[in-house]
Formats: C-alpha cells, structure tokens, sequence
C-alpha cells in the first residue's frame, strides 16, 4: 500500500479498517542469497539499498530482538556532514544527500527537519580549528558558515555568551544538518524492503556461524538453520561477540552512551547545538521536549544503561551552554551500546572469508551515516567492491597504518 | 555499577574517584614483530560478560589497579594493585 494523502483520506473516511501491517512477520526460508545479521537502521537499509538498487531481494534479515529496539532508537536524531577529512566527508555527504530524498524514496514520513547544526567555539585556537573544518567541508562541496557572536545571539539568544571560562565566540553552521525522526527511519526501511520481498525476521538471534572451505554456508539461530550465499554482519554494539562466531578478532570496544529527554517546553532551540567546550549537544523535539546527551561512559559495557556521574556531568556542560536548563526536568534517559572502534571511524569491509562482510565501528556517528552505511554495505555485497565514499573504511587499515582518526585520540576508544 | 570501590590501599571509596582506561593486556616485547604489535594496539576480546581492566584511582592513592568487572551487569568484584598483579601474574 502506498502512503499519500489520499490513502488517508479514504481510511479515515472507511472508519480506518484499512491499513495493513507495515511489514510481514515471514517464517525463514531454508536459504537467501543474502543474510544481514541486525535488523536495526544500518542492517535494514542495506536490505532496501540491496532490494532497490542492485536487485538482489532474496534477503533475509534477521533481528535478536525487534526492529528498532536498538541503537537506531536510542540515538539523538542528529544528521550532519561536517567531517574534517577527505576519508570520512564524501562518505557523510553522501548520506546527508540521501536523507534529503529519502522520504519520497521509500515513502515514509521520517519528518527530515534541516533545522541546521550549530558547533559553539570559545577560543582562538577553536575558531581556527572551526575555520579549517568548515574550508575542507567547501572543498568538498558541502556548506558550511562560520558565525560570529552577533550572528550566533541573534540564532539563540538565551546562550551563556559571557560565561567566565568559556565565552561563546561564535559556531560553526552546517544549515543542511537537523533531525530524523528515528524509528520512522527503521520503520521506513523495513517498510521498503518487505514491500521488495526482503523477509524481516524479528526474535531470531544467530547463535553460531558455519563454515566449510574458507566460506561462509550459513548461520544457527534460535529459529534454526538459516544458508546464505553471502552473510552480512551489521550488528553493531554486538559486534565483536558476532564475529568471533567466525573466529574474527575486531578493533572494536562496545561502550554505552547515554541520551536524554526533558520534559516538554515551549519552542525555544530552534536548531541543533553543540557546545565547544565540553560534549554536549541538543535539540528540541517537536513534541517540545528537549533531546540531548554528551559523551560516552567511558569503560566497556553491554547493558543500555549508564551510571548517575555521566548524568551528572552531562547536565552540567548543558547548563554552562544554557542557563535555562538549570530547572529543567529530565523526562526520560537511555543508554545504547556504542561500536567504537580505534581510530573512531567505521569499517565497511570484506573480511578474510570470502562471502563475509563486516559493516561496524560506528562509534556514536552511526546513526545520521544510515543511508549511505546501508547504500554502501549493499554495493559492497552485491558488486563485491567498495562504493568510492566508503573506500577508506578498511579493516585492515590498522595494522597497514592507515586511521582515520577524526578526533586525533589514537587508539583509545573510550576517548572518541 | 556499585557507588563504592574498595581501593586495596583507600578502603572503600566512591566510584568517581576512580578513572578506567581499559582493558588489561600483556604488552608485547619492544622486538615482538608487527602482528604482535597491531593485536596489542588495535584488537580486542570486548567480551559479554567478566571484564579484566586497569582503573586509575585518580582522586585517592593515584595507584593502578587490575579491576574485574562484569561488562553486562557492571558488578565489581575483584580489585587489586596493579603492580601486586603484574607480580602474581594472575590470569583469568
């Protein structure tokens, strides 16, 4: 069924009977060509891209839990593109380009807002690192303004511009950044590759991987026996634990981060804004409440909850960005279980047995790199080359010296 | 995750004293070769569940410590000095 105005016009004006199930709830088949192992926002819309693309639609996707129930839902809503380096920009510039269509793609309101992203400098040396990025983000054809402070008080006049340690000086604007409504993006893409006879199967967990000849026959799981032709690994915080099914050891640490909601507020950030001198970064859900969050915990974890000092020390950074938080009231916190790799940037790979590929390492980025992550697995799957925006994700770029290390931290994930 | 530590030289002391770097690894010979070396650097077990790792008692003794912790129900159990370990060569 194709979503419009109409369709809703006629099932509001037949009581609603109407609508059917987005999506199937199909029994695995003995065999695809294609198994996708995570049906969150990167496994489902490598699904689609493979489907719509490449014509490959005999897929499988299988999910341990519900789609949705992971990172794809527990993210802050942020898309942008302003990357530094030439490794990573095409890449984010590409997956901005295609959230730009993405709704009329696969006809779904994932209500893509370019409300803009702002990043706060407080220094000199901020500003001219912010000056760098956004030049190397027009070099590579993507918009970027540096604002001054008038310019940034007359954005969001309610900022701590004459904070004693950290004045505000001005940000860096990437107007085509904003938000995504999360879930509709999960829902829109598995929608969209059911409708192209991708089968969606929930509660299923791969429990092992079998191999014979240096190649990948299929996969155990808690619904059975499942063959593939190629397997395709997106199962990010579960990443590591995945891949040493196949004896595979990853440059990879699963950390939590932790996300916040407030109660709802009259709209008063109309943007999305992220202070300078700590990590923070914020924006206001149509719905009114304030959605935000910081960094990382910092020690490995599993469990999608954090611990109160993150709490703590992300409503501080929140309230020297903005006062007015001071007496704002947290609503809802959640934490997702993040696949930070070393040098911070993903992999997007074959793997040393032929028909496996390895899509992880998003770190916290992995949600506005949805489109393309999926769109650049899926041309990795079907043509068995990398796509050219994602031909620096390599996993072998460790140990051949070749990072992309956006934040310059080295190899410490809990840093990035 | 517990709100107090027990600190092998402190007692029993708040968890935000406490910094954590990572996991515990052997490193490997200055001579040890390439692979040795990227394993070290760069992979990790990242395992579901018991977790050996270095915590740094930043706000208290400032002495490492091998902590073990599980990274499902980030439960603390075993903490010892650092140097009391590597002395033990104590191995999971």
């Amino acid at each position: 069924m194709r979503y419009s105005a109409l369709s809703i016009l006629l099932n509001g004006l037949t009581g609603n009977r109407g609508w059917r199930a987005a999506w199937r709830d199909p029994q695995p088949k003995a065999h695809y060509d294609v198994v996708i192992v995570g049906g969150g926002g990167h496994g489902l819309a490598t699904a689609y891209y493979l489907a719509r693309e490449f014509g490959i639609a005999n897929v499988a996707v299988l999910e341990k839990n519900y789609v949705g129930s992971g990172n794809v839902g527990r993210n802050t809503t942020i898309i942008r593109s302003n990357y530094l380096l030439p490794g990573n920009n095409p890449f984010y510039e590409l997956s901005m380009k295609l959230w730009e269509g993405l709704e009329r793609d696969f006809n779904f309101n994932a209500m893509v807002s370019q409300r803009g992203v702002l990043n706060l400098y407080h220094s000199d040396a901020q500003r001219d690192a912010y000056t760098r990025r956004g030049n190397a983000m027009r070099l590579h054809g993507v918009d970027a303004e540096l604002l001054d402070r008038a310019a940034v008080r007359e954005m969001l006049p309610f900022l701590d511009f004459d904070n004693a340690r950290f004045p505000i000086q001005g940000g860096l604007l990437q107007r085509r950044g904003g938000t995504v409504r999360h879930d509709a993006v999960a829902w829109g893409y598995a929608r969209g590759a059911d409708s192209r006879g991708v089968d969606i199967i929930q509660n299923c967990e791969v429990t092992a991987i079998r191999r014979e000849n240096g190649r990948v026959t299929g996969v155990e799981t808690t619904r059975g026996f499942i063959g593939c032709g190629k397997l395709a690994l997106a199962a990010a915080g579960n990443s590591s634990n995945v891949a040493a099914m196949a004896d595979l050891r990853l440059p990879i640490e699963s950390h939590v981060l932790q996300a916040f909601v407030s109660e709802g507020l009259k709209p008063f950030i109309n943007c999305v804004v992220t202070f300078g001198a700590g990590h923070f970064y914020v924006s206001q859900s149509d719905k009114g409440g304030l959605v935000f969050g910081g960094d990382i915990d910092g020690y490995n974890s599993y469990a999608q909850r954090g611990n109160l000092a993150t709490v703590e020390h992300v409503a501080e950074a929140g309230k020297a960005m903005i006062p007015a938080l001071s007496r704002v009231r947290f609503l809802r916190s959640w934490g997702g279980i993040m696949d930070m790799s070393m040098d911070g940037s993903p992999i997007i790979d074959h793997t040393y047995l032929d028909n496996l590929y390895l899509n992880a390492g998003w770190c916290y980025g992995g949600f506005k790199a949805t489109p393309a992550s999926g769109y650049c697995f899926a041309h990795l799957i079907a043509r068995d080359q990398a796509q050219e925006t994602a031909r620096a994700f390599r996993l072998d770029r460790f140990e051949r010296g070749f990072l992309i290390d956006e934040k310059g931290m080295g190899a410490q994930p809990n840093l990035h | 995750m517990a709100s107090l530590i027990s600190c092998p030289h402190c007692g029993a002391r708040p968890k935000e004293e406490f910094t954590i770097k990572g996991a515990v690894l052997s490193r490997p010979a200055a001579d040890a070769g390439h692979q040795a070396w990227t394993d070290y650097v760069y992979l990790r077990d990242n395992p579901r569940g018991t977790h050996r790792e270095y915590w740094h008692h930043t706000s208290g003794c400032r002495r490492w410590l091998v902590v073990t912790r599980d990274t499902v129900s980030h439960e603390v159990g075993f903490c010892q000095d650092a140097a009391a370990a590597k002395l033990a060569e104590v191995r999971p």
